[in-house]
């Protein structure tokens, strides 16, 4: 070796080539820096910066009625909005004590699932994107547009939905959706093997995923992950069965697990959960009692419209239902929720009044972000990328 | 699934000298815990072979003014082979730091670090103790009870300087917090 060459040799050593990886980049899945300290092209450090998407959503919520709130979790995870609400509205149904309408659960569990499908189209998809397949995110978005619509008959919006209430859902399914829904399943199977088709055989998406950036089952354990992630390292863990919420204990449905650990093993799982997810969805269409949607505990349940316009009392409840809220008594509960990322958990400190004292989100994305700089350590830059796509990051979340 | 009576009777035996109280809220079991054995108490669930605590699912903090010790810290503990869940807690004032449980869980640093851009509270031992959700120049805790929800800077472009800057709030209207508690009871 050349005295020059030494000289380099010795400054290479002494000073890691830094790269900044974001904020701003295509394949960081919203607001994401990264100082990457490389050796060569392989990654020595990871160092995540976030915060830039901080809206400091548990403030405002500490500001705000109960009722108030629930549009702030549509706000967070963006791409699954209504499992975040989810959370909430367990929470505080567990502080209150209010028993949900079962046409209510139902309903909720339904459109839970066609929400973990809305979320695992876009994560395959976008993840595929970033590795250079096109194609599965025009046909996976067409997919998600039909879903959206179906969330758009039930509360008027694509995305913010805010339909789940305390005690049920704001209002029923309108005439003809669930048979729409019914159709669109029947369909969607198809959907799945097409995406299949352009992706689990697909020899450069099989080179950028298989092996890269493997999270063992102690790592995945140690570092907090939930959801897909700990389920693809070999854990088999779901909320929806370790600890059913409202009618999950009645379906009937398996809980993929994959083995590897890797990129591809976290793919294969999100797309076993959509079969299941359809399982499910099935059996909600199939079983779904008539009734109504909202529980008949007068202290969340508003009044319905034709008393309003005949009784006084009702005007009166109505009214300050919507303006001063329900109160919620002393207490505090941490109630978590098998969101398609994982576990999203509210921890809720009630402290009598009409609005939260303190609520605290445990969010998904934030456990699997802090293990990027152990996982892709001794990785290409290039496999920072496919671990980036397939953690699933929505950063409304991680930020709150 | 233990119910919550096992639990506290494997807890007694386990942590028990170092329990300050047992509380159950809901169906969860919260225990107060001092601050200064903290890092001793988890490294003891983590490794007990009845609990089985392996994963830390969050650190998060709460802050109560009127209490000398005014903030509380909360750990939140889940073990996936008993399929159960436990609430550790800790108080602190401004001052005094909590000792740092990353040793233990690794994922204790991200969550510690976040209770200290929130909240202020010191985590001794921690290796990483920078901001994480707020920017890099911050100055003050948001979710201290007494920082106001408006803040105190806000940014702008200046044309001058060529980039953005921080100035003091100035609200165009005052900041309306309406008393929605009514005299009656609902």
């Amino acid at each position: 070796m050349s005295a020059v060459e030494k000289d380099i040799e010795e400054e290479r050593k002494l000073k890691p080539f830094l790269i900044n990886f974001g904020p701003q980049h295509p394949a960081a899945h919203g607001v994401l820096r990264m100082i990457l300290e490389m050796d060569g092209e392989i990654i020595e450090r990871a160092d995540p910066h976030i915060g830039l998407l901080h809206r400091g959503t548990e403030k405002l919520i500490e500001h705000k009625t109960y009722l108030q709130s629930i549009p702030y979790f549509d706000r967070m995870d963006y791409i699954a909005p209504l499992s975040q609400e989810y959370a909430f509205v367990l929470a505080i149904e567990k502080l209150l004590g209010v028993e949900p309408a079962l046409r209510g659960q139902y309903i909720r569990v339904l459109y839970s699932e066609i929400t973990r499908i809305l979320n695992h189209i876009f994560c395959i998809t976008t993840c595929a994107l970033d590795l250079g397949a096109v194609t599965p995110t025009l046909w996976g978005f067409e997919q998600r547009e039909i879903l959206m619509e179906f969330y758009e008959r039930v509360g008027g919006a694509r995305m913010h939905t805010n339909y789940f209430r305390v005690g049920g859902v704001k209002e029923d399914l309108p005439d003809g959706l669930i048979e729409d829904i019914y159709a669109w399943a029947v369909k969607f199977p198809k959907f799945i093997d097409d995406l299949e088709g352009l992706l689990t055989n697909n020899r450069i998406f099989r080179q950028r995923t298989v092996g890269i950036a493997i999270a063992s089952k102690e790592q995945a354990v140690e570092w907090g992950f939930s959801g897909p992630m700990l389920r693809a390292s070999g854990v088999a863990w779901d909320l929806r069965k370790m600890q059913p919420y409202d009618v999950y204990a009645q379906m009937k449905f398996d809980v993929p697990v994959g083995q590897t650990g890797d990129c591809f093993a976290r793919y294969l799982v999100r797309i076993n959960e959509m079969r299941q997810s359809l399982k499910i969805i099935m059996q909600c269409i199939e079983k779904m009692p008539f009734g109504s949607v909202m529980c008949d505990d007068l202290r969340v349940a508003p009044p319905k419209r034709a008393e309003i316009q005949t009784s006084m009392e009702s005007m009166i409840r109505h009214f300050k239902l919507y303006s001063e809220g329900f109160h919620v008594p002393k207490g505090e509960t941490y109630t978590a929720v098998e969101s398609p990322k994982g576990e999203f958990g509210v921890y809720l400190v009630a402290d009598g009044s009409n609005k939260p004292y303190r609520c605290h989100v445990r969010s998904t994305g934030f456990a699997h972000l802090q293990a990027v700089n152990e996982i892709s350590k001794g990785y290409m830059l290039a496999d920072v990328v496919a671990l980036i796509g397939s953690l699933d990051l929505v950063f409304g979340e991680v930020d709150r | 699934m233990f119910s919550i009576e096992e639990a506290r009777k494997h807890l007694s035996d386990e942590i028990g000298d170092k329990v300050l109280e047992f509380n159950i809220e809901k169906d969860t079991l919260v225990v107060s815990v001092p601050r200064i054995a903290i890092a001793e108490v988890l490294s003891k669930l983590k490794s007990s072979s009845i609990l089985k605590m392996e994963q830390l699912i969050s650190i998060c903090g709460a802050d109560y003014p009127t209490e000398i010790e005014r903030f509380v810290i909360v750990y939140n503990l889940l073990s996936l082979s008993n399929n159960f869940r436990l609430l550790i807690k800790v108080s602190t004032d401004a001052v005094s730091p909590v000792p740092s449980v990353f040793s233990i869980y690794k994922a204790a640093v991200w969550y510690e670090r976040e209770v200290w851009d929130m909240f202020g509270v010191m985590f001794s031992n921690n290796p990483d103790m920078r901001r994480i959700l707020t920017d890099y120049e911050f100055e003050g805790y948001p979710l201290r009870k007494d920082f106001p929800l408006s803040g105190h800077m806000e940014v702008q472009y200046d044309e001058k300087l060529g980039k953005v800057v921080y100035v003091p709030v100035v609200l165009e209207q005052d900041y309306r917090e309406y008393d929605t508690l009514s005299n009656c009871e609902a």
